[in-house]
């Protein structure tokens, strides 16, 4: 071999040849003028201002909303490639829900020895006050975004499992409304699976799952923690997509042991609340007293079987980082079959070996935080300065358990449109998962997120990583 | 609908008037002090008082150029009621209701808010200040034409109007307010120059000097002014316009929930007393304390329908 390529681009085989499903694209990109590109490219950025699709970014002024960067080369995924993804998806998922149910009633996973006692007892995402309930319809996960990424043709790996409450998926929809717009003449040739069916779906799969009391259909509410959230556009579009209320924690209370809405008329109740608050700020009676956020007494009016929270509390437990080594052998505890999907390869620093060696191998590898999420607190070894290293071996040596590591993923890459034509950019993606008792629903395609910068691998947006439309061909 | 829905769309409206009047009154003492006024400091200063910021405006300022009162009403956002400022809670709260409007209203509404953040960067230079202030009416008319064309007329449509009209007569009973006595027949030097400068700074601070004069040709009396801006039904910036289209959609909101509530009470008795009054027993009462009682009465049935329909908790 002459030539060796450090990572799998998606879309270039070589400078003039890509893969087979980009071989449409590829003709109509040849055929298009740059310039052109550059200003549907601009005009992209103009729509998803006015429209305001943007975000908070904390830490920045209160008055900061930016935008995530839209880049208009689509990712393609073959529909065979998609397929096996959903199954591996789909396996993962229903595991994801026999383990919570599980580990919140007769841990027979601890039993058999899988899953070690202590990592469950000493683990803040575990909630005590689970213990012994059953969510309506026994379902735990309601709405999930597995994070995948790709490093080879067939090399799909989890690297997430985002169980709590995955955000992102009003970017899903939205670029695929602009690339409609911009480009209508790419979906008539071709064949693209279309997504703005989830909110519908989302809807329905809420409302397949209504505690006992309800007979009619149920009432539906999303709950955000208000306009300052990173995330507050998509509480807002979801709602309005889904054509339910969006509330704060200030619009509840809890009337006659139901959780009900102050509305002009009095107050109404809620059957089933779409919570985009995490489990620490849902009630400060019950959890952190501090929380404005939350509900006081919710989750006693939810053990007592009168509200349906999706997703449920505690599943955190689920998409731990250090539960998620275990992944593989969860999945084949519960579902009898090998995972379809393949886990990265974990070390847990709260066993010594694995700690000494991360040590001694930090440069090379990529350490998390146990509970982190964002792209926040985390070390990319090969990226980071020996000042970086040092000061990050040091707080893991302090707290070992509070971290694990993986080794620095060759990520797959798929071009942006950058100034000077295409050029390959690191992806992950993230499908959203709807689990209802009816069965699990997902998406195809999902969220395309990018590094923008060359050579990068953070691809969160609080972190300057963009987007991408995502298709998933029709056969 | 939520209740906290009910204020957002209520108060959205209330900073969209708000910022449009503070424009027109500006607009106004921009053309008094250029054209008739031998005193524009004063102008400036009773531009202030009308806005209801004076207080706050004498303690950033110690003098009423025009350069600095136009800077305070129109972009400083330590004053409230400066134009950014209320279409900047206006948006706010838009974004807080988004759910309950149409995308041409929530888009109008942004794109006014994006526009005018831009303009009102730099300070307002003087030969800008026609075309800046044409810019926000422009924005403001989009979006009521968003509401016009594309809302239904239902709650939330009855909301907005509610706060729009609230606004408006509060805004109009304050101008009147800081400049009665140049109404009040017994001090006027009628037909003085004077006068007619006071009179036409009244008309344009509610843009109502062409059509005053459309209904009225060149009769120009204190009376004839404040029947206008008082009791004529016909000019939507008059105490009884808006006093009637609140009580329109208050009986909407009590007919759509099946239930009147107290403020239904406190409208009706408004409505009532001005339909009682003509323009003589209104100065034979005393204008001043007439406006002055209807200023508080206005506060007290917004107060009221905040509290019937549940705007916090």
């Amino acid at each position: 071999m002459t030539s060796e390529r450090r990572y799998f681009d998606e879309m270039l085989l070589s400078s003039d040849d890509v893969r087979a499903p980009y071989a449409e694209y590829q003709k109509w990109f040849a055929n298009e003028d740059p310039t052109r590109l550059s200003k549907k490219s601009k005009e992209a950025e103009a729509f998803f201002r006015r429209t305001g699709i943007t975000f908070n970014v904390y830490g920045q002024a209160a008055a900061q909303e930016r935008l995530i960067p839209f880049d208009l080369i689509p990712r393609i995924i073959a529909n065979r490639e998609w397929t096996r993804l959903s199954k591996g998806i789909e396996q993962r998922v229903s595991a994801i829900n026999a383990f919570l149910h599980d580990i919140y009633h007769r841990q027979e996973i601890l039993r058999a020895g899988v899953v070690p006692v202590e990592l469950i007892s000493r683990n803040e995402a575990f909630l005590p006050q689970m213990i012994g309930v059953t969510p309506p319809g026994n379902v735990y996960t309601h709405i999930v975004g597995t994070d995948i990424v790709r490093t080879g043709e067939d090399d799909f790996f989890v690297l997430e499992d985002n169980a709590r409450t995955p955000s992102g998926v009003s970017y899903m929809l939205e670029n695929r409304e602009t690339m409609l717009q911009m480009f209508p003449e790419l979906f008539s040739q071709i064949k693209v699976q279309p997504v703005s069916d989830y909110p519908k779906n989302l809807g329905r799969s809420l409302a397949a799952c209504p505690p006992d009391h309800c007979s009619g259909k149920p009432t539906v509410a999303i709950l955000t923690p208000g306009i300052h959230n990173s995330a507050y556009f998509e509480h807002s579009f979801l709602a309005d997509q889904m054509g339910v209320e969006l509330v704060e924690g200030h619009d509840l209370r809890v009337v006659d042991g139901h959780i009900a809405m102050r509305t002009t008329e009095g107050y109404k109740v809620i059957d089933v609340l779409y919570r985009r608050v995490d489990d620490d700020y849902l009630d400060p009676l019950n959890f952190n007293p501090e929380s404005m956020l939350g509900v006081p007494g919710i989750m006693d009016v939810y053990r007592a079987g009168n509200i349906t929270i999706a997703n449920a509390p505690g599943t955190g437990i689920a998409d731990d980082k250090a539960i998620y080594s275990y992944m593989p052998d969860i999945v084949e505890f519960y579902t009898g079959e090998k995972a379809i999907l393949k886990n990265v390869q974990t070390w847990r620093c709260s066993e010594p070996d694995s700690l000494a060696y991360v040590l001694d191998h930090l440069a090379e590898l990529v350490v998390k935080e146990v509970h982190g999420s964002g792209g926040y607190g985390m070390l990319v070894g090969p990226a980071a300065s020996q000042k970086e290293l040092a000061s990050f071996a040091a707080k893991l040596r302090k707290n070992p358990s509070n971290y694990i590591a993986q080794p620095t993923l060759s990520l797959s890459t798929v071009p942006i449109f950058a100034k000077k034509g295409l050029a390959p950019r690191h992806v992950d993606l993230r499908p959203f998962v709807l689990v209802s008792p009816k069965g699990i629903n997902i998406t195809p395609g999902g969220l395309t997120r990018v590094a923008l910068k060359a050579g990068s691998l953070v691809v969160n947006s609080s972190q300057g990583g963009g987007t991408k439309d995502t298709w998933v061909l029709e056969d | 609908m939520l209740g906290k829905t009910a204020g957002g769309l209520y108060w959205m409206f209330r900073f969209l008037e708000r910022s449009e009047n503070t424009a027109r009154l500006v607009e106004a003492g921009f053309r008094i002090a250029l054209t008739r006024s031998k005193d524009p400091a004063s102008e400036w200063k009773s531009v202030v008082t009308t806005a209801g910021v004076r207080n706050s405006y004498d303690a950033k300022y110690d003098s009423y150029l025009a350069a600095n009162v136009v800077d305070f009403l129109l972009r400083d956002t330590t004053n409230p009621s400066s134009v950014i400022s209320a279409i900047g809670q206006a948006r706010t709260n838009a974004r807080m209701v988004r759910t309950a409007l149409t995308t041409e209203v929530w888009e109008a509404v942004n794109e006014s808010w994006m526009g005018l953040k831009e303009t009102l960067k730099k300070p307002v230079r003087e030969t800008e200040l026609p075309a800046i202030l044409g810019e926000i009416r422009r924005h403001n008319a989009l979006v009521r034409g968003a509401m016009q064309g594309t809302m239904l007329r239902n709650d939330i449509y009855d909301f907005t109007r509610i706060g729009m009209v609230l606004e408006r007569a509060d805004n109009t009973a304050r101008i009147i307010d800081v400049k009665y006595y140049t109404l009040l027949p017994t001090a006027s030097f009628v037909g003085s120059a004077l006068d007619n400068v006071q009179w036409e700074t009244i008309l344009r601070s509610v843009s109502a000097h062409r059509s005053f004069r459309w209904l009225n040709g060149d009769e120009m009396t204190p009376a004839a002014v404040a029947e206008f801006l008082i009791l004529d039904s016909r000019f939507p910036r008059s105490l009884s316009f808006c006093s009637r289209i609140l009580e329109e959609n208050l009986s909407y909101l009590a007919k759509d929930y099946g239930i009147r509530m107290p403020c239904h009470d406190l409208i009706d008795a408004q409505r009532d007393r001005l339909r009682q009054q003509t323009i003589s027993t209104i100065f034979d009462e005393g204008l001043h304390e007439f406006i002055t009682t209807f200023i508080r009465d206005n506060n007290a049935i917004g107060r009221q329908i905040e509290e019937d329909y549940r705007f916090i908790g």
